[in-house]
C-alpha cells in the first residue's frame, strides 16, 4: 500500500467515501459522477453534497430513474476515455443493470480481445441492520462475484474504503464497490491523508491468531472482531481475515492462515447457499485438505428473500456478536 | 458519357460523382460479403452467418455522412454494409465469418459482430439495444470535452426500439441534448415478429416526439435520401443542437441468420413482392441513367469486387484458429489468475 | 443426593416468577409428582409438582420473593436412591487381565509404576474405532508423518476426538532416553517384575499353538482394535519363528560394576566430542561381537542343507517406536570399537526415531541384541529374529548384595543377561559358553580400558 504521508485523520465509512470521491474529481476531469439524486440532493447518505456545485453539472449527473441506463451510459463513457464513477443508489435496485454489468461491461474487454476496455466504477450501498425491510437491506455480491471480467470489492474500514475506492477507480476493468450502509457512520478509523491504493484482490488479517481463521467482510468483520477479542479473553487465539475483495478473492491469505489454524469459519451476512462462503469452502478442502482438523463451518444469513420489516424479522435474521462467539467457541473445542 | 436529355436532375445532396460511385462499391461489396457469408455456410464451411440483403442502401448513404477519425459509430449485427463503408477492410468481414487469430476479437465473437477502435467502431453485442446506452456515453463524453466536431451513429432494427434501454438511452439523449443519431434500420422483421406485433404505432419516428427529440423518416432503398438525412442529423448533432431519431424503411430479402428458416413466418410472394425495394439495382440504374458509370463500368467493378472476396476468402480460409490458450486473455488487464 | 430445584418458565416470554406459597416446609418428605409448592407469574398462577421423591431439605426462595427463571428455589434430598457407583481398579486386577484393560471402552487409568515404556506412554490409552474411524485429514497426515500410531493417542477434543495437537504432543513424547528403548518382543512380563499392563495385548504365542483359535472365549463385551500394517507384520513374524525354531532359553548373571564406572568416567566427555550418547549398549555389543567370534556357531543359521556360518557378524539392535518394533543393523560390526558401535548405534536410533530408515538398514543381521532392561525387567525370554542362531537380551542394572570370593557380602551392580536359542542350531552347552564368555568379557570391563 503506498502512502503519500504517515498522518492520519479519523474518518466514518461514509466520509471516507465522500472524501475519496471528491478528491478523484478534484484530481483527474476524465473522472465524473452519475446516478440518481447525487447532484441537487447531494445522494441520500449526503455523499456527494457540494459537488455539483464545485464541479459543474456536468460531471454530476443527476440521471432519470432508470438503473440499466446508469451503466449503460457509463459504459459508454468509459469506452470513449472518460473514469465514470457510476451509482445504484441502493444495491437492491441494481437488478435491472444485470444486463449491462454481466452482458457488457464484463465482457467489454474480452469480446473484443483488448480492442476495448471499461474502466468503470459502480457504487451501490447494501447490507441490511438499519429496519431497511426487503428492499434496502440486500446483499448481491453472490450475484455477480460469479463474473470473470468483472472486479468486486466490499471493504468496511475507513483506510480500506479510501485505498480501495482509489484502486477502483484507477482500475482499467469495472469494479462493483460495495457499501454496508449500517457502517457508513457506525464505523470509525483512521486514514492516512494523501492519496494511496491497496491493491485489489488482497485480504487483510486485522487480527492474528493461532487456534481457528474467520473470514469476513462488510459489517459481520466488526462483530468477528469483538467476538474474537471475547474469545481471547478466555484464552483462545482467533484470526480474523477481512475478505475485502471478493472478486479477485485472496487464497493465498486464506490458505495460509488455514494451514496454521487448521480450522475455518466463514461469516457473511449473506444467504448462506450459493454465497461467497461456498466457494471459500471449496477452494480449501481442495488444497488444504490434509491440513484441516474440523469440517469448515459457514455461520451466515437464512435462506429466505430478504430481511422483514419488522425489528424481530430482522434479528432473526442478522446474526448478533454471541452467536459468532459461540461459533468460534465451537470450532476452537472441535 | 452523357445522361439522356429528359432524365430529371439528380439531387446529390452535395455527393461528388466519385461518392456516389463509392457508395455503389460499398453496396455491391456488401452483396458479395453478405452472400459469401450464406454460401459459406451452405458449403458446410462456417457455421453461421448473418445477411443485411436490403439494407444496402442505408448503410451506403449513412457510411457517406460519416466523418472518419472523429465520428463514432455503435453498430448492431446486421450492419456489415456501414461497418464496411467507414473504413473496415473486407478481410476483416472474413476472418470475423471464419474466427480465426487474426480477427481483431480474436475469433471470439459471431460472424459480423465486429470491434475497431482505430476506425470508431464500437464492439458489437448479440444483445439487442445494449449499444444504445453505450453510444449516449459516448456521445456525452464528446459534450464534456467539448468536442463539438464529434457525432454518434447508433444504428439498431425496428425490434430494438422495444426494449427498456433503447427508451432509456434516448430519453437520456434528448435530456442532455447530446451528439448522437438514432437510426433505425426499420426492415419490418425481428427475426420472425412483424412490426405489428413489435408496436401499436405505424412509424416508429412517432417515438421521438414521446421523449422530445426530432424524428425523420427516409426511404432506405434510396442511399442518396437516407445520406442527406443521416447527414443533416449529424451536422445537428456536431451543432450541439441535441439527437435525431432517423427511421429508414427498407426490407429484409434473406431469413434473420443462417439458422433461421423464414418460410416458416412468410411467403416467397411476399418477399418477391418487396423487390422493387431492393436498393442495389435501383442504384445501378439511377447512375447508369445520370451517366456516372456505364454498364461496362458496372461489370468490371462486379468482377473485380468478386475477385477481391474471393481472395479475401482464400486468406480468410488459409489462416489458423486461435491456440487454445488464448481463451484465457484479456479476462482482466494483464495477466490473470483463474481461481482453478 | 441431593436435587436443586429451580423456578420453572410458566409462558414463553415469562423471564421470573414470584414464590406464592411453599405446600410443604422443610423437613416434611414429597412424592415424585407431589405439588410442593405454588408459583405465579404474570400469565399463569401455578402449583409446580416435585421432580423427585425426598425430603424438602432447603427452602431457598420465601414466600413472596421474586426471582428469574431458572434460578433456585428449595433442595430435596433424594431418599433410597443408591449411591453412585465408584470405579476401583487394583493393580493386581490391572495386570491379571491385561485383556480386559486392552479392551475398555474408555481410556485406562495411566500407570502408576512411573516408568515410561513404549505402550503405555499415555496411559494405557486405547481409542475405540468409533474414534478412529472420525479422525479428520490434518490427524491423518501428522500421524504419517510423526509415526504415530493413532490406536494410542489420548484425545482431548470434542467426545474424545483426536486433534491435531494432541497427535504432535503425543510424537514429542518419543523415547528420548540414550539407549533405544524396546518393547518386550514377547508380551509375557517376568513374574516378578510390576511391569504396567501392555496395550494391545496378544494372546502369548507361547499359550497359542501354530494355526489354532485360541482356546478360551474372549471376554464379552469388548471392543476390536484393528490392526495397524506393523501389527500385522510383527505378529505374522513373530508366528513364524516361534513355528520355525524350536526356542531354549538360558540366563547368566553378570557383575557389571566395573563397566559401570567406566562408563560413567566416559560418558559425558564421549557425548560432547562424538554427540551421541555413551550407554552401556556399545560395551555390551561389542563383548558380544567378541563371544560370537569365539563361538561362530552362534552367528549362523539353520537349513535344511546345513548350518551356515555366516561371515560376517551384523547385529541388529531391537528398537521400539510407539507400537512398531524394528531391528536395525551394525553391519560388520566386528570392524568397530566401543566409540565406533557407540556412534554407529546413535545414528541408526536417530533415523530409526526420525522414520529414515533404509532397507540396507534393516536386513542382513546375523544376532539380535534386545535391551529389555530398559523397561525394568530382569529376564526376558525374547524370540529369536528370523532366520537367526540366538537373541540375547541387557536386563535391568540392579544393585545386589552378593557374595564375594572370601564369603563376604558386597554390594554389586548385577546385570541379568538372558539368551533365546534356536536349539536346531546349538544345543545348551555352546549357548552356555558363549553366555559365559560374554558374562566374562563385561566382568573384565573397567575403567582405563580403551573405547
Amino acid at each position: 500500500m503506498a502512502v503519500a504521508s504517515t498522518e492520519t485523520t479519523t474518518l466514518n465509512n461514509v466520509e471516507a467515501v465522500r472524501q475519496t470521491l471528491y478528491e478523484a474529481l478534484k484530481s483527474d476531469p476524465r473522472t465524473l459522477v452519475l446516478g440518481e439524486d447525487v447532484g441537487a440532493r447531494g445522494n441520500v447518505f449526503l455523499i456527494t453534497k457540494g459537488f455539483i456545485e464545485e464541479f459543474g453539472a456536468e460531471r454530476v449527473i443527476d440521471t432519470p430513474l432508470a438503473e440499466a441506463s446508469i451503466v449503460g451510459i457509463a459504459i459508454g463513457m468509459a469506452m470513449e476515455g472518460l473514469r465514470p464513477i457510476a451509482e445504484i443508489q441502493f444495491a437492491d435496485f441494481i437488478y435491472p443493470a444485470f444486463n449491462q454489468i454481466v452482458g457488457e461491461a464484463a465482457k467489454t474487454r474480452y469480446r473484443s480481445n483488448g480492442d476495448y476496455t471499461c474502466p468503470l466504477v459502480i457504487r451501490t450501498p447494501y447490507g441490511g441492520g438499519i429496519r431497511g425491510a426487503l428492499s434496502h437491506s440486500v446483499s448481491i455480491e453472490a450475484l455477480f462475484y460469479h463474473v470473470p471480467g468483472l472486479k468486486i470489492v466490499a471493504p468496511s474500514f475507513p483506510a480500506d474504503i479510501k485505498g480501495l475506492l482509489n484502486a477502483a477507480i484507477e482500475d482499467p476493468d469495472p469494479v462493483l464497490f460495495l457499501e454496508h450502509k449500517k457502517t457508513y457512520r457506525s464505523v470509525k478509523g483512521e486514514v492516512p491523508t494523501g492519496h494511496y491504493t491497496i491493491p485489489i484482490g488482497k485480504a487483510d488479517v486485522k487480527k492474528a491468531g493461532t487456534q481457528l481463521t474467520v473470514v469476513s467482510y462488510g459489517l459481520y468483520v466488526h462483530q468477528a472482531l469483538d467476538a474474537a477479542q471475547q474469545l481471547e479473553a478466555e484464552g483462545h487465539s482467533v484470526e480474523v481475515i477481512d475478505l475485502r475483495s471478493i472478486r479477485p478473492m485472496d487464497r493465498t491469505t486464506i490458505l495460509e492462515s488455514v494451514r496454521k489454524t487448521r480450522k475455518l469459519l466463514i461469516i457473511h451476512e449473506d444467504n448462506k447457499f450459493g454465497g461467497i462462503g461456498a466457494e471459500i469452502s471449496a477452494m480449501v478442502v481442495e488444497d488444504a485438505f490434509f491440513d484441516l482438523d474440523a469440517p469448515i463451518r459457514r455461520l451466515c444469513g437464512p435462506d429466505v428473500p430478504a430481511m422483514g420489516y419488522a425489528l424481530t424479522l430482522e434479528e432473526e435474521f442478522m446474526i448478533p456478536t454471541s452467536r459468532m462467539a459461540e461459533a468460534m467457541r465451537d470450532l476452537v473445542a472441535f | 458519357m452523357a445522361k439522356a436529355i429528359d432524365t430529371p436532375a439528380l439531387e446529390r445532396h452535395g455527393l461528388s460523382d466519385e461518392q456516389l460511385r463509392a457508395m455503389l462499391r460499398n453496396m455491391i461489396v456488401q452483396r458479395t460479403v453478405d452472400n459469401r457469408g450464406f454460401q459459406l455456410n451452405r458449403q458446410g464451411k462456417i457455421p453461421f452467418a448473418t445477411g443485411s440483403e436490403g439494407h444496402e442502401g442505408i448503410h451506403a448513404g449513412a457510411a457517406q455522412a460519416f466523418h472518419r477519425g472523429k465520428d463514432v459509430l455503435a453498430p448492431y449485427y446486421r450492419d456489415i454494409g456501414l461497418c464496411l463503408g467507414i473504413g473496415m477492410p473486407p478481410l476483416d468481414a472474413l476472418l470475423s465469418m471464419f474466427a480465426r487469430a487474426a480477427d481483431i476479437s480474436g475469433g471470439r465473437q459471431f460472424p459480423n459482430h465486429y470491434t475497431n477502435k482505430k476506425l470508431g467502431m464500437l464492439s458489437v453485442s448479440s444483445i439487442i439495444a445494449a449499444q444504445c446506452t453505450h453510444a449516449v456515453g459516448v456521445a456525452y463524453a464528446f459534450k464534456l470535452r467539448k468536442e463539438h466536431d464529434r457525432a454518434v451513429l447508433c444504428t439498431f432494427g425496428d425490434g430494438a426500439t422495444s426494449e427498456g434501454e433503447w427508451h432509456e438511452s434516448v430519453n437520456f439523449a434528448a435530456i442532455h441534448k447530446l451528439p448522437v443519431v438514432f437510426l433505425c434500420e426499420n426492415n419490418e422483421w425481428a427475426i420472425s415478429t412483424p412490426r405489428e406485433h413489435q408496436m401499436a404505432i405505424k412509424d416508429i419516428i412517432a417515438k421521438a416526439e414521446g421523449y422530445g427529440l426530432p424524428g425523420v423518416k427516409v426511404d432506405g432503398s434510396d442511399p442518396i435520401a437516407v445520406y442527406a438525412v443521416v447527414n443533416a442529423a449529424l451536422e445537428r448533432a456536431r451543432a450541439g443542437e441535441g439527437p435525431t431519431l432517423v427511421e429508414a424503411k427498407c426490407y429484409r430479402f434473406l431469413s434473420h441468420t443462417t439458422d433461421d428458416d423464414d418460410r416458416t413466418y412468410r411467403t416467397r410472394e411476399e418477399i418477391e413482392r418487396h423487390r422493387y425495394l431492393d436498393p442495389v439495382p435501383r442504384f445501378e440504374k439511377l447512375l447508369l441513367e445520370q451517366g456516372i458509370v456505364s454498364a461496362d463500368d458496372i461489370a468490371a467493378l462486379k468482377k473485380e469486387v468478386l475477385a477481391e472476396v474471393n481472395a479475401v476468402t482464400d486468406e480468410a480460409e488459409a489462416l489458423p484458429y486461435p491456440e487454445p490458450a488464448e481463451l484465457y486473455a484479456n479476462v482482466y488487464e494483464g495477466t490473470h489468475e483463474p481461481w482453478l | 443426593m441431593s436435587t436443586t430445584i429451580t423456578m420453572p418458565q410458566l409462558g414463553e416470554t415469562v423471564t421470573e416468577g414470584t414464590v406464592a406459597q411453599w405446600l410443604k416446609k422443610v423437613g416434611d418428605s414429597i412424592e415424585k409428582y407431589e405439588s410442593f409448592v405454588e408459583v405465579t407469574t404474570d400469565k399463569v398462577n401455578a402449583e409446580v409438582p416435585s421432580p423427585v421423591s425426598g425430603v424438602l431439605t432447603q427452602i431457598i426462595a420465601q414466600e413472596g420473593e421474586t426471582v428469574p427463571t431458572g434460578a433456585p428455589i428449595a433442595v430435596i434430598e433424594e431418599v433410597g436412591a443408591a449411591p453412585a457407583p465408584q470405579p476401583t481398579t487394583s493393580p493386581s486386577e490391572a495386570l491379571a487381565a491385561p485383556l480386559a484393560a486392552a479392551v475398555a471402552p474408555t481410556p485406562a487409568p495411566a500407570s502408576s509404576n512411573g516408568h515410561s515404556n513404549g505402550a503405555s506412554r499415555n496411559g494405557g490409552v486405547v481409542n475405540a474405532p468409533d474414534i478412529l474411524r472420525r479422525v479428520s485429514p490434518a490427524v491423518r497426515r501428522l500421524a504419517r508423518e510423526h509415526q504415530v500410531d493413532l490406536v494410542s493417542v489420548r484425545g482431548t477434543g470434542q467426545n474424545g476426538r483426536i486433534t491435531a495437537n494432541d497427535v504432535l504432543a503425543s510424537s514429542s513424547q518419543g523415547p528420548s532416553a540414550a539407549m533405544a528403548t524396546s518393547i518386550l518382543a514377547a508380551p509375557q512380563p517376568a513374574p516378578a517384575a510390576p511391569a504396567a499392563p501392555v496395550a494391545p495385548a496378544a494372546p502369548s504365542p507361547a499359550a497359542a499353538p501354530a494355526a489354532h483359535k485360541p482356546s478360551y472365549n474372549a471376554p464379552v463385551p469388548g471392543e476390536t482394535i484393528p490392526l495397524t500394517q506393523a501389527r500385522k507384520i510383527i505378529a505374522q513374524r513373530m508366528l513364524e519363528s516361534k513355528h520355525t525354531a524350536p526356542h531354549a532359553w538360558t540366563m547368566v548373571e553378570v557383575d557389571v560394576s566395573g563397566l559401570w564406572k567406566w562408563r560413567n568416567a566416559e560418558k559425558e566427555r564421549f557425548q560432547r566430542d562424538r554427540g551421541y550418547p555413551l550407554t552401556l549398549l556399545p560395551f555390551f555389543v561389542y563383548a558380544a561381537v567378541q563371544a560370537l567370534k569365539a563361538y561362530p556357531l552362534m552367528n549362523a543359521r539353520f537349513t535344511d542343507e546345513g548350518i551356515l556360518v555366516h561371515r560376517d557378524i551384523n547385529v541388529g539392535l531391537a528398537v521400539a517406536l510407539d507400537s512398531n518394533l524394528i531391528v536395525p543393523v551394525i553391519r560388520d560390526a566386528a570392524q568397530y570399537s566401543i566409540s565406533g558401535l557407540a556412534v554407529a548405534a546413535g545414528k541408526l536410533i536417530e533415523r530409526a526415531r526420525s522414520g529414515k530408515l533404509g532397507a540396507d538398514d534393516l536386513s542382513g543381521g546375523t544376532f539380535t541384541v534386545n535391551n529389555t532392561g530398559a523397561n525394568g525387567s530382569i529376564m526376558s525370554a525374547p524370540i529369536i529374529n528370523g532366520g537367526q542362531a540366538g537373541i540375547v537380551t541387557m536386563e535391568a542394572v540392579v544393585k545386589r548384595p552378593i557374595v564375594t570370593k572370601d564369603d563376604a557380602i558386597a554390594i554389586r551392580s548385577i546385570m541379568n543377561v538372558c539368551l533365546s536359542l534356536d536349539h536346531r542350531v546349538v544345543d545348551g552347552s555352546i549357548a552356555s559358553a558363549f553366555l559365559v564368555d560374554l558374562k566374562k568379557r563385561l566382568e573384565a570391563m573397567a575403567p582405563g580400558g580403551t573405547l
